[in-house]
């Protein structure tokens, strides 16, 4: 295991978080503040409880998750897309380092970095509305197993796309409707019944769920199919990231 | 001398059908400077990317100081160190940070002292703590130098190292490639500029349509290939040659106003002193003369044109 070149990678792309740091830390925060404002307290105050909790509560979590998300797959997209833009991935390929090592330097910093910032939204909620966390431990595991994931997720579009606008369309034609469809405002039971159907194809449903029920033990699915789903979307995303240094896919050639 | 690089029946063939190498062979020797020269597209580039990693070899095999390049990637990489031709840099770092982001790529414990060393070699430790963005052209050129060097290869390729670079800074490169070799580093050049390989290589390889077409050491493909032409401006012109320099298979060129006589400097005998002699004994007089020696640009030149 060549430990110091995952060290060089993940301390690398840290750098360029303290280097941006307004833009990947100060931002997000700011913008899920204002998600508060205007959800939390201003059409929340019209709406009673939501199963049992408050409205300003109960988006907490849908709010962490989204940013979370977002920011996993915008962190670990950048990270490998750009030293393909700039060339500098050269350097990368022909370095003494597995696959499997640089995988780990870019989703690892990244996945970082969406954790860092989930606590920090986590703890400005805790500015707005009374928070209480029920299973702290279930929490951190739902953050750091979406975190890894869709960084992972992140880290396969950076290597797909072959220009910025590529880079940009999942996460805002896919990612974001899925993420906003996906129970983080309401509870998947305010809805229809035939809608409710397809709400339950979302997969961004289940990561959400689980994590609010780390929280409030409130969930729309069980615990247990939203860990499975977000295990089976994180295999799957591996077997991909397998495949893509397995034939060379738009890296060698 | 050992092989450090042995390559044996590489080919390489594009998704497109291209086949950019076709069953190359060549062994460079360590320690020395090895100058390989092609015309673009001659697949001088695609055969350092397989050595170093960043494409794969469609056939063949490569060993790096006796390590397989596919099965034991690690051994055989962290020996090489690589620039590419082109200017790929970070934008935002540090000259310092990037150079030892380098080093701990190839896995290597850090090290300030080489760091610093290396910085100095190249004239770039007063630029150490400048973002790259804010250097010319010719010191990023340096830092990926730098960045090559960081690991202490004992390998290390220039992709085209002094292309865009002015005479004085290309001079000062050929002194750190000759400084490297000295300390033992193995270097091998791709390079458009003729003058480069001729000023630098211990040997030359040529590759043309993905394959090698020739290799020998420089100083044997300057004597074997290496001819002298003596050109003589006549003063009055001559239509024809006269019988007694039939010997000497003399050109008579522009319309008669020149007489071309090649010869080879490694002969015994030139044949200028009797050539002279029988041209006054001929009454053929001339009021300027010049000589020119075939370059390694003339010979490569015919090499490419013939295969």
């Amino acid at each position: 295991m060549n430990h110091r070149a995952i060290r060089a990678i993940y301390l690398f792309e840290m750098a360029r978080t303290w280097r941006t740091l307004l833009q990947s830390i100060v931002s997000p925060v700011v913008s899920t503040s204002l998600y508060f404002v205007v959800f939390g307290a201003a059409i929340g105050s019209r709406i009673s409880q939501v199963e049992g909790v408050s409205y300003g509560t109960f988006i907490v979590p849908g709010l962490i998750m989204l940013s979370v998300l977002t920011q996993s797959i915008a962190n670990a997209s950048f990270g490998i897309y750009f030293p393909k833009f700039t060339g500098t991935i050269y350097e990368i390929l022909s370095a003494p380092i597995s696959y499997f090592e640089i995988v780990l330097g870019y989703v690892g910093a990244a996945a970082t970095k969406s954790i860092i910032l989930g606590l920090i939204i986590l703890a400005t909620a805790g500015l707005f509305v009374p928070l209480h966390i029920h299973h702290p431990i279930w929490m951190l595991t739902f953050l750091v197993l979406t975190a890894v994931t869709f960084s992972l997720f992140g880290f396969i579009i950076g290597i797909w796309a072959d220009g910025f606008e590529k880079l940009q369309m999942i996460p805002m034609l896919v990612v974001t409707p899925l993420t906003f469809l996906g129970g983080s405002f309401y509870s998947i039971d305010m809805l229809p019944a035939g809608w409710r159907t397809v709400a339950l194809l979302n997969p961004v449903v289940y990561l959400i769920s689980g994590f609010r029920w780390s929280f409030y033990e409130i969930a729309d699915v069980s615990v247990s199919v939203s860990i499975g789903m977000t295990v089976a979307f994180l295999v799957a995303c591996l077997i991909v990231i397998w495949w893509i240094f397995r034939t060379g896919y738009r890296l060698k050639n | 001398m050992s092989s450090i690089i042995s390559v044996a029946n590489l080919s390489k063939t594009y998704g497109s059908g291209f086949k950019a190498l076709k069953n190359v062979n060549l062994d460079i020797k360590r320690g020395e400077i090895f100058a390989l020269l092609g015309p673009n597209g001659a697949g001088k580039t695609t055969l350092i990317s397989i050595i170093c990693g960043i494409a794969n070899p469609s056939e063949g095999k490569v060993l790096v100081g006796g390590e397989n390049i596919q099965t034991s990637y690690r051994k055989a990489r962290s020996l090489i160190g690589l620039v590419p031709q082109e200017l790929h840099t970070d934008a935002f770092e540090s000259v310092w940070a990037t150079v030892s982001f380098s080093r701990g790529l190839f896995g290597k414990p850090k090290n300030p002292a080489h760091i610093e060393k290396v910085l100095k070699d190249l004239s770039l430790w007063d630029k150490k703590d400048n973002k790259i963005i804010t250097l010319s052209g010719g010191m990023k050129r340096r830092v990926m130098i730098a960045k090559a060097l960081s690991h202490e290869p004992q390998v290390l390729f220039l992709d085209e190292p002094t292309a865009g670079v002015d005479v004085e800074l290309r001079k000062g490169m050929w002194e750190v490639v000759r400084t490297l070799q000295q300390s033992g580093v193995t270097i091998i050049l791709t390079t458009h500029y003729i003058e480069e390989a001729e000023e630098m290589a211990d040997r030359i390889g040529v590759i043309n349509k993905g394959e090698i077409v020739l290799v020998e050491n420089k100083a044997t493909l300057m004597q074997k290939l290496g001819k002298k032409r003596l050109t003589l401006h006549l003063q009055n012109k001559i239509s024809s040659l006269p019988e007694s320099l039939a010997q000497y298979e003399l050109d008579l060129c522009d319309a008669g106003a020149t007489l071309v006589y090649d010869y080879d400097t490694k002969g015994e005998r030139t044949g200028i002193t009797s050539l002279l002699s029988d041209l006054r004994n001929a009454g053929i007089r001339f009021n300027d003369l010049d000589t020119t020696q075939s370059s390694l640009e003339d010979i490569f030149v015919d090499l490419v044109r013939t295969s």
